[in-house]
C-alpha cells in the first residue's frame, strides 16, 4: 500500500431542490492517475469543486483530508497553496497575454510590485520545457492552438508547484495527436510524483493512462476499480456508470405514432466564427405525428448546435440542407419563419437563452406569440392574464401569482414556463433541449408527463438529453450524435443503455447494422 | 396600516421618487419664498425642460433596450442649425422645415442604429462618434455665428399658448376645462385597470388608498392647471409634451412593441429565440431617439428665437441622468416613462430652484451629480433587499 494523499469523507453536497453529492468518499493515493467518471450530472465536477474550494467550507458537509491534514478551503487560493490544482474545460487563459504573463498571473515572480521580467521568462521557459511546449515565452496565448493551450495550464500548474492535478474533460476539445501527447505528459508527470485525477467521458484514454477508476452515479460513489490488478474493459466501467433502477421515474404514455411531420435532410452547419470547422455533417433527421425523438450523444457532440441551425438558423453559418413539413419543403431561415411553421426550441440554457429573468411569469409566457392576445398590436392585458392563468394550471406551475418575475421561481417551474411559452405558440414540432436538466426528481416527472401529453395530442417531439435513463425511458426512437453526425439510430425498444453508451463512446466509427 | 406600508415597499422606488420630487418642490418653494410655485414660474419650469423630457422618452426606450445616446444633445444642435439656416438664409416655409427637420432626425438615428444594431458597434462609441460629428456639423452649417430671428408661427412651437375659445378675461377657461377633463379621463382609466384586476383575483390596493392616490393626482392635474390658467394658459410645448408622454406610456405598457423592448433589454439572447427581430427593434428604437432629438431641436430653436452653435450643449447628461434617477436600470430591461418624466422634472426643479436662488452653475452641476448617485444608490439598495 502507498500513501494516500487525498481523502475526501462523506461528502455531502445540496443545491436548493437537489441533492447533487450525497455520503460521497474518494481517496487518491501518492503519485496515481486517478480517473473519475460518470454520466453528466453523475456530480464529478461538483466534487472537484468542493475539493477544490470553490464551494467554500461550510457549503458541503464531509471531510477533505490532504496529506494527512484537514482542509477546510475558503477559496481556491487556499487550495492552490497546499499544492491541490484544477484545470477546468473552459481553460482560464487571458487570450491578449503572453505565456510568461499567464503562467505567473496571480502568483508574479516580483519584488516590491516590481515585475522581474529576466526571471518569469528563464522560469517560463524551464517549465515549458517540462511539458514539452517548444514556444518562446513571449508568445500570445491567442496565436496558439488548443492544444498547445492545454500544456499552457499544466505548466502554470506546475508554477504553483502543484502536489495532485485535477483535469476536467482535458482532451473534449483536442484533436488524437494532441490528446495522445497530453496523456503522455500525465505519465511523465507521474514518474515525477505528481498524482492526478482526470474526468473523461473518452473511456478508451481512462483505460490507458488510469491507476485506478472511481465510478460516480446520481451523485454518489458506485465503486473504485482497480486498473493494476484486474483487467478492466470499457463495457465493465459503462456498467457501473449506467446500472440503476429504472422503474416508475417514467410516465407510461400510449403510443399513438402517425406519418412523418417533420425532416431535415442533408443538414450541415459551420461554426459561427471558426468558419471552416464543422459542427453538422449530412445530418438526416425526422420526426412523426405523436413520436417523441431522442438525440443522444455527450456535451459537446453537437446535438445543440443542430437544433439551433434547425430552429430558424439560430447558430452557424453557411446551413445548407433541406427542410420538410408533411413532405413539403418549408422556409425555416430565420426564427420568425420557423416560429410560424410551427416549430419551437426550449432551449437547454434557460436562464441564459430561455427567459427573461427580470420579468412576470405572464411576460415570458406570451412573449413567442404576442399577436394571440394583441388587436392591431395593442395587448388585450385581461386575456393575457387569463391564457397565462389557464397554462400556470394546466402545467402546475408553482408560482405566488402570474406577476412573480421568472427570477424567483425554481428551476422545474422555470422550466415550465419555458415549455407554456412555447406550447402557447401552438407548434406542431416541439425541439426540446435537456428539459430536465438540473431539476429535481418531482418536476423531471411532471415535465415527461407534459411530454407525453403532447404526443398523445399528435405533436412531433425531439428530446435532446444526456441522460440515458430519461432518452430510454421516454423516446420512441433514438439518434445517437458524435462530432456533429448522426452515428446511430434505433428504435427505443432495441435500444439499452449500453447499446446507446457504446456508439457515444467508441471512437472507431461502428455503424448501425 | 400594515397593508399600506407593505404597498409602499413593493412600490418604494416609484413613490419614492415621488416624494422625492415633492419634497425637493416643497423645499424650494420656502427657500425661494414662493417663487417657485408663481404661475409665470411654473410655465417657464416646463418650458425650460420640455426638451429634456422630450429626449427622455427615447433615451429611456434606448436604455431599457441595454444601450445609450450620447450624441442627442449634439443632435438638437444640428437639426436647430438645420432648421435656422433653412428657414432665415433660404426663406423656406417653416412647417415645411419643421417636416425636413424631423426626418433629418430620423436619418440620424437611423445613420447610428445602422452601426449599432447591424455592424454590432457599441451604441457608446457609435454615439460619442455621432456627439463629435453633428457639433462640428453644426458649427460649419452656422459658420460659427447665430442665425434668427424666426417667424411668429415657428416661434409659437415653444413660447405660444393654446388659445381660449372662451375669451374670458382673468382665468384661462379652456385651460381648466383641460384639466376637469384629464381629470376624470386619469380617474376612469386608474378604475378601468383596478376592475381588471379584481376579475382576475389579483391583489389590488385598499380602496381608500386608491382614494386618496387619485384625490392626489386629481389635485395636481387641477392645481397645474389652475396655475397656467391664471398666466396666461397652457403652453403649447405642454400640450404636445401631455400627448407625447400618454402616447409612450401606452406604448411601452401595452403594446407589442414595447413589450419586446423590454424583453430584448431584460435578456436580448431569450427575446431573440422567441422570434423577435431584435436587430431591427434596436435600429428603429435609435430612429425614435433621433426623431425625438429633432423635436427637441426645434423647441429648443423656436424657445431662444435663435440657432445657435453651443445650443443642446451638455443637455445629453441631463435626459441620460433623468432616466436613470427615474428608475431605469444601465443593464437594460428595467425602466418606466412615469420615472423618466418625474426623474427630468426632478433635475428641472434642481435646475430652476437653484437659479431663482441664485446658485451658481458650479454648485448646480455638484448638486445634480449628488442627486443622480443618491438615486442609483438607493436603487442598488432597494435591489439587493428584495433579492
Amino acid at each position: 500500500m502507498s500513501d494516500v494523499i487525498l481523502e475526501m469523507r462523506n461528502i455531502t453536497k445540496t443545491f436548493p431542490g437537489v441533492k447533487a453529492l450525497n455520503n460521497v468518499s474518494f481517496s487518491v493515493t501518492q503519485g496515481e492517475i486517478h480517473a473519475l467518471v460518470g454520466e453528466n450530472g453523475a456530480g464529478k465536477s461538483t466534487l472537484m469543486n468542493v475539493l477544490s474550494g470553490i464551494y467554500p467550507y461550510g457549503t458541503y458537509e464531509g471531510e477533505i483530508y490532504f496529506q494527512g491534514k484537514e482542509c477546510r478551503f475558503r477559496d481556491i487560493t487556499e487550495s492552490e497553496k497546499v499544492g491541490l490544482v484544477i484545470i477546468h474545460q473552459e481553460l482560464a487563459l487571458i487570450p491578449f497575454l503572453s505565456i510568461a504573463e499567464n503562467l505567473f498571473l496571480g502568483n508574479e515572480r516580483a519584488k516590491n510590485g516590481v515585475i522581474d521580467w529576466n526571471e518569469s521568462i528563464s522560469k517560463t521557459a524551464e517549465l515549458l520545457e517540462r511539458v514539452g511546449l517548444h514556444e518562446p515565452p513571449t508568445t500570445l496565448i491567442t496565436n496558439m492552438g488548443v492544444g498547445k493551450q492545454q500544456l499552457v495550464e499544466i505548466a502554470k500548474a506546475l508554477a504553483k508547484e502543484v502536489k495532485l492535478l485535477i483535469l476536467d474533460e482535458p482532451t473534449a476539445s483536442l484533436n488524437e495527436s494532441d490528446s495522445e501527447k497530453l496523456l503522455g505528459l500525465l505519465l511523465q508527470l507521474k514518474e515525477h510524483g505528481i498524482s492526478s485525477i482526470l474526468i473523461s467521458h473518452k473511456l478508451s484514454e481512462v483505460n490507458k493512462v488510469a491507476d485506478s477508476i472511481t465510478i460516480l452515479r446520481d451523485g454518489s460513489t458506485i465503486e473504485t476499480l482497480d486498473c493494476k490488478k484486474d483487467n478492466i474493459t470499457e463495457d465493465r466501467i459503462i456498467r457501473g456508470m449506467v446500472g440503476r433502477d429504472m422503474t416508475h421515474r417514467f410516465p407510461p404514455r400510449e403510443r399513438n405514432i402517425g406519418d412523418v411531420v417533420f425532416e431535415v435532410r442533408d443538414w450541415n452547419v459551420y461554426h459561427p466564427i471558426h468558419e471552416d470547422r464543422k459542427v453538422s455533417t449530412n445530418v438526416n433527421i425526422s420526426v412523426r405525428k405523436g413520436e417523441v425523438v431522442g438525440i443522444s450523444g455527450l456535451m459537446g457532440a453537437g446535438r445543440t448546435e443542430l437544433a439551433m441551425s434547425i430552429f430558424g438558423r439560430a447558430y452557424g453559418t453557411r446551413i445548407s440542407g433541406k427542410a420538410y413539413k408533411h413532405g413539403k419543403e418549408i422556409d425555416i431561415s430565420t426564427i420568425d419563419k420557423a416560429i410560424s411553421n410551427g416549430i419551437a426550441y426550449a432551449t437547454e440554457d434557460r436562464k441564459a437563452y430561455g427567459l427573461i429573468l427580470i420579468q412576470e411569469v405572464k411576460n415570458n409566457i406570451t412573449l413567442a406569440n404576442l399577436e394571440e392576445i394583441s388587436t392591431r398590436q395593442v395587448i388585450n392585458e385581461p386575456q393575457e392574464m387569463r391564457v397565462t392563468g389557464e397554462y400556470r394550471d394546466k402545467l402546475n406551475i408553482k408560482c405566488s401569482s402570474i406577476q412573480q418575475l421568472a427570477l424567483n421561481l425554481s428551476g422545474g417551474n422555470q422550466q415550465k414556463v419555458v415549455l407554456s411559452k412555447w406550447l402557447f405558440a401552438s407548434p406542431e414540432i416541439l425541439i426540446l433541449d435537456e428539459p430536465t436538466r438540473g431539476i429535481d426528481v418531482g418536476a423531471k416527472y411532471e415535465i415527461y408527463t407534459i411530454i407525453n401529453r403532447l404526443a398523445s395530442e399528435g405533436k412531433g417531439i425531439i428530446l435532446i438529453s444526456s441522460e440515458l435513463p430519461e432518452i430510454l425511458g421516454v423516446c420512441d426512437r433514438v439518434y445517437v450524435m458524435r462530432d456533429g453526425k448522426v452515428v446511430g439510430e434505433m428504435p427505443a425498444s432495441e435500444a439499452s443503455q449500453e447499446k446507446v453508451m457504446k456508439y457515444i463512446m467508441t471512437q472507431q466509427e461502428v455503424m448501425a447494422q | 396600516m400594515k397593508t399600506l406600508t407593505t404597498l409602499f415597499k413593493n412600490n418604494v422606488r416609484e413613490y419614492g421618487m415621488l416624494i422625492a420630487l415633492i419634497a425637493v418642490m416643497v423645499f424650494f418653494q420656502v427657500q425661494t419664498k414662493g417663487v417657485l410655485f408663481k404661475p409665470v414660474n411654473i410655465t417657464n419650469l416646463v418650458l425650460q425642460n420640455s426638451y429634456v423630457i422630450t429626449m427622455a422618452l427615447g433615451m429611456l426606450l434606448i436604455i431599457v433596450s441595454g444601450w445609450i445616446d450620447l450624441s442627442v444633445g449634439s443632435v438638437v444642435a444640428v437639426v436647430g442649425a438645420l432648421a435656422g439656416v433653412l428657414i432665415v438664409r433660404y426663406d423656406v416655409n417653416w412647417v415645411l422645415v419643421v417636416a425636413i427637420s424631423l426626418l433629418l432626425g430620423a436619418a440620424i438615428g437611423a445613420f447610428q442604429g445602422y452601426w449599432v444594431a447591424y455592424l454590432k458597434i457599441p451604441a457608446f462609441i457609435v454615439t460619442l462618434a455621432g456627439f463629435l460629428i453633428f457639433r462640428g456639423l453644426t458649427i460649419a452649417l452656422l459658420q460659427g455665428e447665430s442665425v434668427g430671428p424666426f417667424p411668429r408661427g415657428f416661434q409659437n412651437i415653444s413660447s405660444g399658448f393654446i388659445p381660449d375659445i372662451f375669451n374670458s378675461e382673468g382665468l384661462h377657461i379652456t385651460t381648466i376645462l383641460i384639466g376637469v377633463i384629464l381629470s376624470v379621463l386619469l380617474i376612469w382609466l386608474d378604475l378601468r385597470t383596478r376592475k381588471n384586476q379584481q376579475k382576475y383575483g389579483f391583489e389590488v390596493t385598499p380602496f381608500y388608498f386608491f382614494v386618496v392616490k387619485n384625490i392626489a393626482i386629481t389635485g395636481a392635474v387641477m392645481g397645474l392647471c389652475y396655475l397656467m390658467a391664471s398666466y396666461k394658459g397652457l403652453p403649447n410645448v405642454l400640450v404636445l409634451l401631455f400627448v407625447l408622454i400618454a402616447a409612450y406610456a401606452f406604448m411601452t405598457s401595452q403594446t407589442v412593441i414595447g413589450r419586446r423592448i423590454y424583453a430584448m433589454g431584460g435578456n436580448v439572447k431569450a427575446a431573440m429565440l422567441s422570434g423577435v427581430n431584435t436587430t431591427r427593434l434596436l435600429f428603429y428604437t435609435f430612429v425614435n431617439m433621433g426623431v425625438l432629438a429633432a423635436l427637441a431641436g426645434l423647441i429648443v430653436a423656436a424657445r431662444l428665437n435663435s440657432s445657435t452653435p453651443n445650443a443642446g450643449d451638455g443637455m445629453e447628461l441631463d435626459v441620460i441622468a433623468a432616466c436613470f434617477i427615474g428608475g431605469a436600470s444601465p443593464t437594460g430591461g428595467v425602466g418606466k416613462v412615469i420615472g423618466a418624466v418625474v426623474g427630468a422634472f426632478l433635475i428641472g426643479v434642481l435646475n430652476n430652484g437653484m437659479s431663482i436662488m441664485g446658485v451658481g452653475i458650479d454648485w448646480q452641476k455638484v448638486v445634480k451629480g449628488i442627486v443622480l448617485l443618491l438615486a442609483v444608490l438607493f436603487d442598488v439598495y432597494n435591489k439587493n433587499k428584495s433579492a
